[in-house]
């Protein structure tokens, strides 16, 4: 187990998240993040010298799609999806104080 | 003595481009739409969905840069940036960080008499977020994803402006070099064109920057300024009680002239950027750039520089019509069609300002084609209506865009040039008023316009003054 996670990342990544996680639960989320990073640490026994940075596996670019509108009023399929409605909107908690 | 401050602001400013589908889906971007009615699994963020980026987003990009003087990254990308809010369906924002699409470039200003650069950082693309309505009275907020996914250009400049006139002639620049390229029409209070404003303030002569502020709300170029004068005091303030100035996000309230702090701990500001593998790298060779500098509009500097040189009209007539793209346009057309570019801009400098002044219109929203202005050039340069009556006409162009042929011949507006009928009416002006006439003969200069005046008031305005004045100097000589 090369990373331990510290007490405040798991804080801090639960703030970002928006998630509030009992002990128990953040807890289990240490350990499932130290797993990640220990499987991640597997690159290191790798010899990686002269292996350029990449983001993308497959060698494609430039896919474009051309200016033309082709999709109709999706408001129905959209708002399927909506726990709570109201006048075709997403209802939501005050955003704003 | 009291010490000096000086401001040094940079800014973020947004803009909305014009194309007719969003950034990653074909989606329309039509203003107005009932809610959620442009919205698809892409720009609501489905899982599954994929995103294809939209080849005009990407030369309008290249145009705004080559047009800011920018160098345009040949291998450019997007990257995620990840938060939560319910304008933003995908819990991240596809935008580019490490490789965006233009950087080092710079504008011209000018304020007063003084020339400046203000450097552009850097350009990127991104994808807009969607449109919160709040309900004053049940605690909710409404979400309309219809504006999620429309494509933005940000435009970063370096903390190179000292004071708010500097921040609105950048704005101002902006605006116009967009506007003529025709990848947005920048309306601050519609939302299409936004600026964010990072200022700080240090002693007058210390080379070193203070600690900045970011405000955001900012919609009308007078908020802006306002906003601008109201942070350095508060700024300011802080420095004299021996307070610190703490770097964060505040929001402009215009009304209450006051920023207040936006984000609380418990909204830490970590984007937690990383490539975004949905989209493959957009890779911009020579030609491409190429093909899109030739299609370059000729822009405000260059039209402003010809305007003086070929029509001849004054410096400060030829800003003003330059100003708009769409006036200018109207201006060039006429001024070809008529041959007149002299009387074409009277029009546009005097009728037409006073007349969007007093409906409170941008020169965008001008609705009378060139060729209509062409036409009541024609009459009045061919003497077939008096300038009243142009005036007249005029006004009912502006408002309708009515041919001015057809409304004086409609109308019976046409200047009487026949003899006989006009004769006819000066003796019976003298008959009717014959203290006047008699006054005149015995030297009342005066008295003339008396008669002048009862002449046109029965014609209704369709005789040449000058011919009226002429004929009844002869008839009474």
């Amino acid at each position: 187990m090369a990373n331990k996670i510290s007490d405040e990342t798991i804080e801090y990544v639960g703030i970002l998240a928006k998630l509030w996680l009992s002990d128990e639960e953040k807890e289990n989320a240490r350990s499932d993040m130290e797993k990640m990073l220990d499987y991640i640490d597997t690159l290191n026994e790798l010899d990686t010298t002269g292996t350029e940075p990449m983001s993308h596996v497959f060698p494609v670019n430039n896919v474009f799609r051309e200016d033309i509108v082709e999709n109709g009023d999706g408001s129905e399929d959209t708002l399927a999806n909506a726990p709570l409605k109201k006048e075709q909107g997403f209802k939501v908690p005050k955003t704003i104080r | 003595m009291a010490k000096q401050y000086e401001t040094v602001i940079g800014l973020e400013v947004h803009v909305e481009l014009a194309t007719k589908t969003k950034i990653f889906c074909s989606c329309s971007t039509s203003f107005g739409g009932a809610p959620n009615t442009h919205t698809c699994p892409v720009c609501t963020g489905m899982p599954g969905s994929l995103p294809v980026l939209n080849k005009q987003v990407v030369e309008y990009a290249i145009a705004i840069g080559l047009a800011t003087n920018c160098e345009i990254t040949r291998v450019c990308k997007f990257d995620r940036k990840n938060y939560f809010y319910p304008d933003n369906p995908q819990n991240y924002q596809i935008s580019q960080l490490y490789l965006p699409i233009a950087r080092n470039g710079y504008v011209e200003i000018e304020t007063g008499d003084t020339k400046k650069k203000v450097r552009i950082h850097e350009m990127h693309m991104e994808e807009d977020a969607g449109k919160l309505v709040h309900d004053e009275w049940d605690d909710t907020s409404i979400v309309d994803y219809n504006r999620s996914g429309v494509p933005l250009v940000e435009i970063v400049s370096e903390p190179d402006m000292r004071s708010a006139d500097e921040v609105l002639a950048y704005l101002e620049k902006l605006r116009m070099i967009i506007q003529y390229l025709g990848a947005s029409d920048c309306k601050l209070q519609e939302g299409s064109m936004r600026a964010d404003v990072n200022l700080s303030v240090r002693e007058m002569g210390s080379g070193k920057f203070g600690t900045r502020t970011e405000m955001k709300n900012l919609n009308s170029f007078k908020a802006i300024a306002r906003a601008i004068e109201g942070e350095r005091q508060r700024q300011i303030e802080l420095l004299e009680e021996g307070r610190a100035v703490v770097q964060e996000t505040r929001r402009w309230d215009d009304n209450k002239e006051y920023s207040y702090a936006m984000r609380s701990k418990e909204d830490a500001q970590d984007y937690r950027y990383f490539p975004e593998p949905d989209l493959v790298p957009v890779m911009i060779d020579e030609a491409w750039i190429e093909k899109i500098k030739m299609m370059q509009p000729e822009l405000r500097d260059e039209k402003l520089a010809r305007y003086k040189k070929e029509y001849e009209i004054p410096e400060y007539d030829a800003r003003i019509i330059t100003e708009s793209k769409h006036m200018a346009d109207i201006f060039e057309k006429a001024a070809a069609i008529c041959k007149n570019p002299k009387k074409v801009s009277n029009w546009l400098m005097v009728e037409t300002l006073r007349l969007l002044k007093e409906s409170g219109m941008e020169p965008e929203e001008i609705r009378f084609s060139p060729e209509n202005l062409a036409k009541l050039v024609k009459l009045t340069d061919s003497g077939d209506i008096n300038s009243s009556v142009a005036k007249q006409v005029f006004v009912k162009m502006f408002e309708e865009n009515t041919d001015p042929e057809s409304y004086v011949k409609e109308h019976g507006l046409r200047t009487v040039n026949d003899e006989g009928e006009l004769r006819a009416v000066l003796e019976q002006v003298i008959a009717d008023n014959p203290q006047a006439a008699a006054d005149y003969k015995s030297g009342k200069e005066k008295a003339l316009g008396a008669l002048v005046g009862q002449t046109m008031k029965i014609m209704r305005g369709k005789a040449n003054p000058g011919q009226v004045n002429q004929r009844l100097k002869e008839l009474l000589g």
